[in-house]
């Protein structure tokens, strides 16, 4: 009987490894490729680069030099970190404040929000765009503005979900302590929340970061993110530099694979923590 | 408490708000009320009653082969990655060794962006076809097999997870009393780990659903709706109607007002069957 069930975990081993193979076969292909001459990439992508087909670097340099790739680099930096900073902070607080302050108002404020998460981004996606114009948030400053508002319904949703597991008590005794609602906030409830706040951050990483026509439509004649440079080097058919497809895909990789890697239990719990509750 | 609280309400609820009135509310009202009307940007507007609603569906049948289109994807989408991620899940709850390493390498797809997601198809899907002399922009059922290639491989590894969430949640005790009742490995399948585990199915199901349903980025990489249009999955037509005629900003707009009804009301089916399931649990 034991020697029946090592074997079949010995089996199963097995197979789950030559899955996990396939499974991160389309990266390898990718990375392959991208040490290969852009004109013996897409006819035999397959093919180990050979001394014929091998060109070192150059689609790396070729693309980043077409793409602006380090700038796009910069801005999708700056665009997703400030988003989640100003994501987890004001919306934290409305969140708070709308599920202990009970008026008629604050009720429809929070269905107002839920309500959000169900439309989709096709149906603002011209107005908003226009507003944005109009209003000159169309710049990497603005459009953190931007995805505070259309990001607010996710994260009103999973923090107050949690707030309302935190006893009274513990606010109430700061306030007779002496905390005005600000420093009650801060100091007592903003801690506690945490664990939700890294969970708020992770997806709210994960949307802004691989965002696509959100920013495009909003920045993206002057300020191209990853996804953007990645989308401006399809050019017409024929006319694609399958090399440096090839070289941006990589890059646009590699942020990706450090982040998970880096904290990999967060992501999953986060990922879990978000897809339960939305 | 709550007197002092309401003088700070500017304080905590204005920046979110106005943010939320600009990036979403007014866009969304004043969407709804666009799709009436005859217009190239938001000043130019005048009325035009339901005009719109009727030549998104009259003009040309792109918005209604992308409906077909995009109804096909989900419902295939939706039962292949359920039943492979669940599949999976089964297997990466033996405790076998390197489980680890297999859920952090099936979860990973799952974390790239839609657009690269598509290009890195585009490349492995063309250096197969073109073994035959064609590649994905010759027919529209190669694009679709496409999608639902790439939509496996991004999302298996994300419903896996939160089906092994859920196998674990399971109490062993239950486990144990079917065995020793005499419950063979399909009869304890059958009849304990998958009716505990229907909160994830539900969940699971809905999450595939929605995602399917609304996808952008990866239809429009991989094929950017060729040949002509159709391989565009609803969000891309909408998008290529604004976008790509002149003069049909408000059927694109009234085609993305019809988009969220639809979304709206799976979503609405949702909220009902996860609250019906609450109250029984």
């Amino acid at each position: 009987m034991k020697a029946k069930k090592r074997l079949r975990d010995n089996l199963l081993f097995v197979l789950l490894t030559v899955l996990s193979i396939l499974f991160m076969m389309p990266i390898l292909i990718v990375l392959m490729n991208s040490f290969k001459g852009r004109f013996f990439i897409a006819d035999t992508p397959f093919d180990l680069p050979t001394a014929e087909t091998f060109s070192g670097i150059s689609n790396y340099v070729n693309g980043v030099e077409k793409t602006g790739f380090i700038q796009a680099f910069g801005y999708s930096m700056f665009i997703t970190v400030f988003s989640v900073i100003a994501i987890v902070l004001f919306t934290s607080m409305t969140a708070w404040y709308i599920t202990r302050v009970k008026s008629k108002f604050n009720t429809i404020l929070y269905y107002l929000f839920m309500f959000s998460m169900i439309v989709p981004f096709q149906m603002v996606m011209f107005t908003m765009s226009k507003m944005a114009n109009m209003i000159h948030l169309d710049n990497p400053v603005g459009i953190i503005v931007i995805y505070l508002g259309f990001g607010a319904g996710l994260a009103v949703f999973i923090f107050s979900g949690f707030v309302k597991s935190i006893p009274l008590d513990i606010e109430e005794a700061a306030t007779i302590d002496g905390c005005n609602p600000i420093q009650t906030f801060f100091r007592i409830v903003f801690p506690i929340l945490k664990p939700t706040s890294i969970t708020v951050a992770i997806l709210i990483a994960m949307w802004v970061w691989n965002d696509y026509l959100l920013p495009v439509l909003v920045i993206g004649s002057n300020y191209r993110t990853i996804p953007i440079a990645v989308q401006y080097l399809r050019g017409g058919y024929g006319s694609q530099d399958m090399g440096a497809m090839m070289a941006m895909l990589v890059l646009a990789i590699i942020p990706v694979i450090v982040f998970y890697l880096s904290c990999q239990k967060y992501i999953i719990k986060g990922v879990v923590a978000g897809a339960v509750k939305g | 408490m709550q007197k002092t609280m309401k003088k700070y309400f500017a304080f905590f609820t204005l920046p979110t708000v106005l943010a939320f009135l600009i990036a979403f509310l007014i866009p969304f009202l004043m969407g709804i009320y666009l799709s009436f009307t005859k217009f190239t940007t938001v000043n130019d507007a005048h009325w035009v009653g339901l005009k719109n609603y009727i030549r998104a569906f009259t003009t040309d049948q792109t918005f209604l082969n992308a409906l077909v289109f995009t109804v096909k994807f989900t419902v295939i989408s939706v039962v292949l990655i359920n039943v492979l991620a669940f599949v999976l899940a089964l297997l990466l709850t033996r405790g076998i060794r390197g489980t680890n390493v297999f859920r952090t390498v099936f979860f990973m797809p799952n974390l790239i962006g839609g657009i690269i997601l598509g290009y890195i198809w585009q490349l492995i899907i063309n250096g197969v076809l073109v073994n035959f002399g064609v590649d994905i922009t010759f027919s529209a059922s190669y694009g679709f097999w496409g999608l639902v290639i790439l939509m496996n491989w991004q999302l298996i590894g994300y419903m896996m997870i939160i089906y092994v969430a859920g196998i674990q949640n399971i109490s062993p005790d239950l486990m144990e009393a079917a065995k020793i009742d005499g419950a063979g490995p399909w009869q304890v399948l059958k009849s304990v780990t998958i009716p505990m585990v229907m909160p994830s199915i539900t969940i699971c199901t809905f999450l595939t659903l929605t995602n399917s349903f609304k996808l952008f980025d990866q239809n429009l990489a991989l094929t950017a709706g060729a040949p002509g249009n159709d391989s565009s999955m609803l969000a891309l037509d909408i998008y290529q109607t604004f976008y790509g005629r002149m003069g049909y900003e408000g059927v694109g707009q009234a085609k993305a007002v019809v988009f969220f009804l639809i979304v709206a009301l799976i979503a609405l089916i949702q909220i009902r069957l996860t609250r019906s399931k609450e109250v029984e649990n």
